[in-house]
């Protein structure tokens, strides 16, 4: 469907990304307006977090154009948040919660610069906010799953970003974590900012997005929760591999029974 | 037999005996073991020389295997309590081991042919001056004592084949099999202190690591099985020895140098030519690969836009390139090339899919 | 005692005292990074793939200047580190044996040259061979000011770009999202590990050095959670060990330095192990014997 260019948070086009030649994502092409709360999900191995980082110049795409709100991702470095799996980083390294949390400034402040007061002070109102602000001088080995993830929320909320980027945020982390996220997620909504997801669990998926894109190499569908998450897109996207359970009530909607692990 | 044939048999030997566990190594991702246990085994070579006396002695053999298994088992012993990774452990452990054992050397035993040179690249062009007699024949003793070390790595090798097999390349079946990996693992790393401590009076603690490591690595390019790859990785180190060995004569240098580099040529070439993992043969592949891959990126991006509105602008054969982010001259050729295949059509400026394009999209989807 | 009144009297011990803190701050400081980065024995591939730089610079230039062999030594350790990275990349042999290929290889033909030069006809190249095992006697004041120079250049430089390093130690893919050019840090971090074993190559040796690289650096980790703790302890650590080894070594006789020095750094690398609070093995025995205590009287008030 033909959308403005300048009017979407997020336009890609003909976005291959290939390694060595076998082909990681295929001829993506995908619009996102702004101040939704996408979730992008699909089988392992579908691309999912590759697409976030073709997206971001993290990683080299064979073909295809990427822009945010209209410009390349390189224009638009200040007004974007990155949080990456958690699992990418070694938990064991010697820094505190707040070090972490302020390296969310590193980019305002540019080469060479060190952080000061400043930085300290937004740092301890993100960790407020994310309710870790009492564990601010803690080695970050010592933290739960939780902890470190609303530790990548603390760093990504002192970017005060206008979109922000989100890979597998709730994967593994405790009920207060949880809740912590969505309440984030609700407030970015409220002030109209735009979140991308890359989300795990199917289950929640209409629970706490509005916007939706299935992806498995190629994309599947992409659009509001509503139409597009439906069971002939996901039976598409996860090829059978996958179940679903209608109770009595709910045969207008497809509940859906979370994959098995491949 | 002359002193050169004598030395090149010692070569010969210690090449093999090096290679056989050196597969192991490579394939548990244990290389680097061998380069610590080459180096700390001088230690228990040292303490057994002061508690025996002698040099020579086969009980040093087994002075030195336990310093080799206590060196696996340190580091093992400082990654367990979790404040040390695997790789600080063993850049640890051995330089600490090698250092007492050198200053133990250098301080009290300078006058027993242990100095620091022979340590690092050993003397086998004096081992034709130490003999022994052994089944009335006169030889010398460093090819003795290697020979029975090859013949026990070989028999080792030979009776727990399986058991190497399974628990090297799959350590969770090898226990529920029956087989204890941790055994399994420790007598691979007797059997390589062993052979280092042999190695180490011929070739000393920095040919010990080559002969280990280069040889079964050149052959790890070569082969997919188990079995080749011991041959070729003796063949190698064979080869690499002999040829060593020439230059090392012919140059007036070092053996055991001219040999560590021989093992570096002979991986070089491979790496260049080897038949499917060598550089030339992968750079040819890619060249290759990249037209067929290049024509499906095409048929894809048909397959994506045929049928709907934007088709006249994303299929059309002037706008193609810009879509794709190829240049010109590419997306002609590649154009050229599926047309060639059969796999698209042009019609008035539009690129439509065959019927076989539309297979070879397909089957890129089905991958 | 005797000894530390020496230090500041005799002009050699003096030299050599501050050589081997220069590259014990050095080697400390970097090998935080290096060991961090899981690279510990990237240190000990690039040391021995010094040898035949050093041997190479000599030959070239007819020169034993210090800046000399810190140029052969670095370029050829560089070199060792592409190879490993092209070896990697492009077949399915491992890090680990890779490493090991550019170690023994490179060493092999570091020894080739050496002989070699052994037998030129040329007075003047003996004692190359003083970078097998270091030799911190022979540290001259030219040597102690080539070393000087570098060390502070390369410590400079990581405090400049401290917080650029840190980004690119815990979490280089945040890091690119913000637009710092990983890639350079990468290299520009490593060319600064590769000089930090290179400095030290006359002192300690082509074959122990990446001992002090990796030593001070993991004793000091037992100590503390900061990173900007853990660099400067390293480089504490590194000098203590570099001038409590080459002052023994070159006092009392037949003991060579580089081992000295090395057995120095593993003992405060045990001593740290052992008795640092919080990690330290005998604090967790104490903390374990304490909970017991307190499950049993629990238990039998209860």
């Amino acid at each position: 469907m033909p959308i403005n260019q300048s009017s979407s948070a997020i336009e890609v086009t003909d976005l291959t990304v290939a390694y060595q030649e076998k082909p990681v994502l295929w001829d993506i092409d995908m619009s996102v307006p702004p101040g939704v709360l996408m979730a992008i999900v699909g089988p392992n191995g579908a691309g999912k977090t590759t697409l976030i980082k073709a997206i971001l110049g993290l990683v080299r795409s064979t073909s295809g154009q990427m822009l945010i709100y209209g410009k390349p991702y390189q224009q638009q470095r200040h007004i974007v948040s990155y949080v990456p799996q958690r699992g990418s980083v070694d938990w064991d390294f010697p820094t505190t919660v707040k070090d972490v949390v302020i390296m969310g400034r590193y980019g305002a402040l540019g080469w060479l610069r060190r952080p000061g007061k400043q930085e300290k002070k937004l740092a301890s109102e993100a960790m407020e906010k994310v309710g870790i602000l009492n564990l601010e001088n803690r080695q970050i080995s010592q933290l739960s799953g939780g902890q470190q993830q609303r530790v990548f929320l603390a760093r990504a909320l002192t970017q005060d970003a206008q979109i922000y980027f989100m890979d597998e945020p709730f994967q593994g982390v405790d009920a207060t974590t949880e809740r912590a996220i969505v309440s984030l997620l609700q407030q970015f909504r409220q002030e109209g900012k735009t979140v991308v997801v890359v989300h795990h669990d199917l289950q929640t998926v209409s629970d706490y997005f509005d916007w939706v894109t299935l992806l498995n190499v190629r994309r599947i569908a992409s659009g509001p929760v509503d139409a597009i998450f439906n069971e002939s897109n996901l039976r598409q996207t996860y090829g059978g591999r996958i179940g679903f359970l209608k109770t009595e009530q709910e045969m207008s909607k497809p509940q859906v029974l979370t994959e098995p692990t491949l | 037999m002359s002193p050169q044939i004598e030395v090149l048999l010692v070569a010969i030997v210690v090449s093999v005996a090096c290679a056989l566990p050196g597969v192991f190594l490579i394939l548990r991702r244990m290389a680097l073991m061998s380069d610590a246990i080459s180096h700390s085994v001088l230690l228990g070579i040292v303490v057994g020389f002061f508690i025996i006396g002698q040099v020579d002695s086969p009980i040093l053999l087994i002075f030195a295997a336990a310093t080799g298994v206590a060196t696996v088992s340190l580091v093992e012993l400082l990654h367990r309590t979790q404040l040390v990774k695997e790789d600080a452990a063993i850049g640890i452990v051995f330089p600490a081991l090698f250092s007492l054992g050198v200053i133990l050397v250098t301080k009290y035993a300078s006058n027993v042919h242990l100095d620091q040179d022979v340590v690092l690249l050993g003397e086998i062009a004096l081992a034709p001056f130490d003999r022994l007699t052994i089944l009335g024949l006169n030889l010398p003793r460093g090819l003795v004592t290697m020979a029975l070390i090859l013949v026990v790595n070989l028999l080792c090798i030979a009776v727990f084949y399986k058991e190497l097999k399974i628990s090297t390349f799959d350590s969770g079946l090898a226990t529920a099999l029956g087989f204890s990996p941790a055994v399994i693992h420790y007598g691979l790393m007797s059997l390589v202190s062993i052979t280092a401590v042999g190695a180490f009076h011929a070739v000393g603690a920095v040919l010990v690591v080559a002969l280990m490591i280069v040889p079964p690595a050149t052959a790890y390019l070569l082969t997919n099985r188990l079995s080749v790859m011991l041959v070729i990785s003796s063949l190698v180190g064979t080869i690499s020895a002999i040829m060593g060995y020439v230059v090392a004569i012919k140059m007036d240098a070092s053996v055991a140098g001219a040999m560590a580099s021989m093992t570096g040529i002979c991986f070089l070439l491979t790496f260049l030519i080897a038949p499917q993992r060598g550089i030339l043969a992968i750079i040819y592949r890619r060249f290759r690969q990249k037209w067929d891959f290049s024509q499906t990126m095409l048929l894809i991006h048909l397959v994506n836009h045929e049928g709907r509105e934007d088709k006249a602008e994303e299929c059309s054969l002037n706008r193609i390139n810009h879509h794709l982010s190829w240049n010109q001259t590419f997306t002609r050729n590649v154009v050229l090339y599926a047309e060639k295949q059969g796999s698209i059509q042009i019609e008035k400026q539009i690129l439509r899919l065959t019927n076989r394009g539309r297979e070879i999209a397909d089957q890129a989807f089905a991958k | 005692m005797q000894v530390f009144l020496y230090l500041f009297s005799d002009y050699t011990l003096r030299t050599v005292a501050i050589g081997t803190a220069i590259l014990g701050i050095v080697s400390g400081a970097l090998g935080s990074y290096a060991v961090l980065r899981k690279q510990s024995l990237v240190g000990d591939a690039i040391s021995h793939a010094a040898l035949p730089g050093i041997c190479l610079a000599f030959l070239i230039t007819d020169s034993k200047a210090p800046f000399v062999m810190v140029v052969g030594a670095s370029l050829a350790g560089w070199l060792g580190i592409l190879v490993v990275t092209a070896i990697v990349r492009n077949t399915r042999i491992k890090e680990d044996a890779a490493l090991g290929i550019i170690l023994a290889v490179f060493f092999g033909v570091g020894i080739v040259l050496l002989t070699l030069i052994q037998k030129m006809p040329n007075a003047n190249q003996a004692g190359l061979d003083k970078f097998l095992f270091g030799q911190a006697a022979a540290l001259l004041e030219r040597d102690i000011k080539t070393m000087g120079i570098i060390g502070v250049m390369v410590i400079g430089l990581t405090l400049l770009f401290w917080k650029e390093f840190k980004l690119l130690c815990f979490d280089p893919a945040f890091g690119a999202s913000l637009g710092f050019p990983m890639k350079i840090l990468d290299i520009l971090l490593m060319t600064l590990i590769v000089m930090a074993i290179v400095i030290g190559l006359q002192a300690v040796g082509v074959v122990l050095m990446s001992a002090m690289v990796v030593a001070p650096a993991s004793a000091a980790r037992q100590w503390t959670n900061r990173l900007a703790f853990m660099v400067c302890l390293a480089a504490f650590f590194g000098a203590m060990a570099g001038i409590t080894g080459a002052v023994i070594s070159s006092t009392a006789a037949k003991i060579p330095t580089g081992p000295m020095i090395v057995i120095c750094a593993s003992i405060i690398f045990l001593f740290s192990l052992a008795f640092a609070p919080n990690r330290g093995l005998i604090w967790r025995l104490r903390l374990k014997k304490v909970k017991f205590d307190l499950e049993t009287t629990e238990v039998d008030s209860g």
